[in-house]
């Protein structure tokens, strides 16, 4: 399985792949964070804050039906902005590190 | 190969043959939730008594489908995908064709399978019923799966795209040691589909039943020797095209039934939600069926309590381990994981999962449009006659807006929508044997057996028949579980998939130090944890709860009658089934021989996930490995690169 072409502790210390992977990192963790929180923070809202739930915002539509359709609009949000910074940022600086290693 | 083909047919033929002769079980007593692919919708499995109360006045009602109308469709998807099969089964040759398509579906196709392969009959059905009976909880509900995939697109699928192969077992073992972490690997990858598939296909024999008032037996037989023939003619380019077009023809039936809905409420979403408030049969299920209150409370506005939540959600902290189950879960799930290494490289990984966040997310939110619209045409308690878990509710929308019963409107819509169903669950199926025989076939079989030294041909060849015995058990497994508690099933492998598979994945792709021990102990604990949990769990059947319930009823009636009251007939019998009841099950206890369940929540999940990452940590520290140590460079890059990803393809 192991090749033996590539150095790769080598290409793990080149500030090309340092600056990659620790962009990556922030990105990736920092908006699942993100999503995660406001996900459990609808599920222990909707089970201990009933009241503000039932809160109708416009006519009928009260603050629980929007909370649960704000996680959709979160997560195709997310969906969007990660498929533009991946294909601008994060496959440039891949493409750049392959063609460097060669 | 033409040999496996008349063996398959031979097959439905006997079965088919020998479940004629049992008589036909009443359709009135299915009471399961179809398909399930969601965990624990918990009131689906045992309906709160009030709803069953509703029920005691109607005869044993069912959804009326127009045989030669349903059964035509029904042909026609049979038929459209097995011209898929045979074009499959052409080039189908080496072991990558057949588990992974040779990496050749493209982003967009990856995307559209991968919500066939996610979104089962549940979702399609029980999602929509469970906001018809209990309104926005069931809306809540579905945030979960998509949760699940923003872990997915985030985290998991394109250092796995990069890193993998054809299995969960060649990613754990790229720096560890093979066998052990190939045989643990198996092993959890077979537990987690066999507790999905034995939910699928009780809940596929189910719903067939109910919709085309054919055996159980027969049902389980025909969907399995269907699901057969799929996976092991056409590997995973059949089941990609079998996902696709049930993707497509979910969505189609989705946005037609919510355009009819949204058309009746003038296209107006606050007449639409105004309509809910003010509908008398919501507000009267709302107060006698859910909250069981005799007398109208003064100033309670019980329409509105339906779009408030806690109808159906009752424990948050149960919510809050379920929600972790959901959002790691997702990604543990094998079937999942093996539809990332079928795109060629990471960016087609990437666009594969935004795609499907987007049509899971897209179908998700008409669901409500389904659930409600169904609540006000049909109403809660016509659909709770039908099925006690509400899964009848989108096919009556169906019938309803295309016309009523009777109508060809009415009957086409219907059939469509049951057609839509029946290929949800073929779907579903086949990508959970295809990644169970993966396990089997490729990790044990080839690398631990025979240490990898497989050609290609005999290679095919085994998968080929691992897959026709995992199909051939399922059917056995489904015909045999069909009293089982399939929610139960459901949550255990999602916190099996929680709990053994993700925090080991996670750990080998980003842990330097972790090792051959960790896996093992991760997999071994989270798993152990996870089962053992869910079986002390109050999804267990516990007699001496039923008992207690029982005697209630004995009580309440025999208080009647000592009152001087004549009861009525059905009162009589509901007497005597409760001392029945009592009498059989006073001295039971659970399957574990529990009086009551241990440990109190429904989901695992909050215990046996940290268990799991414990165990791993725990495991990988007691015993250091230099070597994977050392090698964690290779798959780091690797993983954020995709640099050696077409070597890895290659052997």
């Amino acid at each position: 399985m192991a090749e033996t072409k590539h150095d790769w502790a080598e290409i793990a210390r080149n500030p090309r792949f340092v600056e990659l992977h620790r962009k990556k990192i922030v990105f990736l963790y920092g908006w699942w964070a993100l999503s995660a929180g406001c996900y459990f923070l609808l599920l222990l809202g909707a089970g201990y804050t009933p009241g503000l739930f039932g809160v109708e915002v416009i006519g009928n539509i009260n603050v629980g039906y929007l909370f649960a359709l704000a996680q959709f609009v979160i997560t195709f949000g997310i969906a969007i902005h990660y498929g533009r910074v991946a294909d601008r940022d994060f496959d440039r600086l891949t493409k750049e590190l392959v063609k460097q290693i060669g | 190969m033409k040999r496996l083909v008349i063996c398959a047919l031979a097959a439905v033929l006997l079965g088919g043959g020998a479940a004629g002769a049992e008589p036909a079980k009443p359709v009135s007593a299915v009471a399961t939730p179809a398909g399930a692919g969601a965990p624990a919708p918990s009131a689906t499995a045992v309906a709160p008594p009030a709803v069953r109360g509703a029920v005691k006045d109607a005869a044993p009602a069912k959804v009326k489908t127009n045989k030669a109308i349903t059964l035509s469709m029904f042909a026609l998807i049979i038929l459209a995908t097995l011209g898929i099969v045979v074009r499959a089964a052409k080039k189908t040759q080496t072991v990558a064709d057949y588990y992974t398509a040779g990496g050749g579906i493209s982003g967009i196709q990856n995307g559209w399978a991968i919500t066939g392969d996610v979104v089962s009959a549940a979702s399609f059905l029980g999602m929509s019923g469970l906001i018809s009976l209990y309104g926005i909880d069931g809306f809540m509900y579905s945030t979960g799966p998509i949760l699940g995939f923003v872990t997915i697109l985030l985290l998991m699928a394109e250092p796995l795209r990069n890193a993998g192969k054809y299995t969960m077992g060649d990613i754990l073992c790229f720096r560890a040691s093979p066998k052990p972490v190939r045989a643990a690997a198996a092993i959890s990858t077979v537990a987690v589909s066999t507790f999905y598939l034995l939910a699928q296909m009780v809940g596929a024999g189910k719903l067939m039943q109910l919709l085309l008032d054919i055996p159980y037996k027969v049902s389980v037989i025909g969907v399995g020797t269907l699901l057969i023939i799929y996976v092991v003619f056409g590997g995973m380019k059949a089941t990609t095209w079998v996902q696709i077009i049930k993707a497509a023809l979910l969505l189609t039936a989705a946005v037609l039934l919510s355009l009819l809905v949204a058309l009746k409420a003038g296209l107006n979403p606050l007449r639409f939600f105004a309509d809910v408030v003010n509908n008398a049969a919501i507000q009267d299920h709302v107060r006698m069926g859910v909250l069981k209150h005799p007398l109208p409370e003064p100033g309670f506005d019980y329409g509105k309590r339906f779009l408030q939540p806690g109808l159906f959600l009752k424990n948050p902290l149960d919510q809050v381990s379920l929600g972790l189950a959901w959002v790691l879960g997702a990604a543990g799930l094998p079937h999942i994981m093996m539809r990332f290494f079928t795109v060629p490289n990471a960016k087609e990984a990437r666009k594969s999962i935004r795609i499907a966040v987007f049509l899971m997310g897209a179908f998700f939110i008409l669901t409500t449009f389904l659930g409600f619209g169904a609540a006000i045409h049909i109403t809660p308690q016509k659909i709770a006659a039908m099925d006690k878990g509400g899964n009848m509710a989108t096919l009556l929308l169906a019938q309803y807006l295309g016309g009523g019963e009777g109508s060809i409107g009415g009957d086409l819509f219907l059939a469509f929508v049951c057609a839509v169903a029946f290929a949800t669950i073929l779907a579903v199926v086949s990508g959970l044997v295809l990644a169970a025989s993966a396990a089997i076939a490729h990790d044990i079989y080839v690398n631990i057996i025979k240490d990898g030294k497989a050609n290609q041909k005999e290679q095919v060849v085994t998968a080929r028949i691992t897959s026709l015995v995992v199909g051939a058990l399922a059917i056995g497994m489904g015909i045999a579980a069909e009293k089982e508690n399939i929610v139960a099933l459901v949550a255990l492998a999602f916190a099996v998939a929680a709990s053994g598979n993700f925090p080991v994945i996670m750990l080998s792709l980003f842990w330097r130090k972790f090792n051959t021990a960790g896996i093992v102990a991760g997999i071994v604990v989270g798993t152990v944890a996870a089962i053992g949990l869910v079986l002390v769990s109050p999804n267990m059947t516990y007699p001496k709860k039923i008992a207690a319930d029982a005697k209630k009823v004995v009580e309440t009636l025999e208080k009647k009658q000592a009152a001087g009251e004549v009861l009525a007939e059905k009162d009589l019998k509901a007497l005597e089934k409760a001392r029945s009841d009592y009498a059989k099950n006073k001295d039971g206890t659970s399957i574990m021989g529990l009086d009551a369940p241990l440990f109190p929540l429904k989901n695992p999940g909050i215990v046996s996930v940290p268990l799991g990452f414990l165990a791993a940590v725990i495991g990988c520290l007691a015993f250091r490995d230099r070597r994977a140590e050392d090698m964690f460079d290779e798959i780091y890059v690797r993983q954020n690169t995709g640099i050696g990803i077409a070597k890895a393809i290659e052997h």
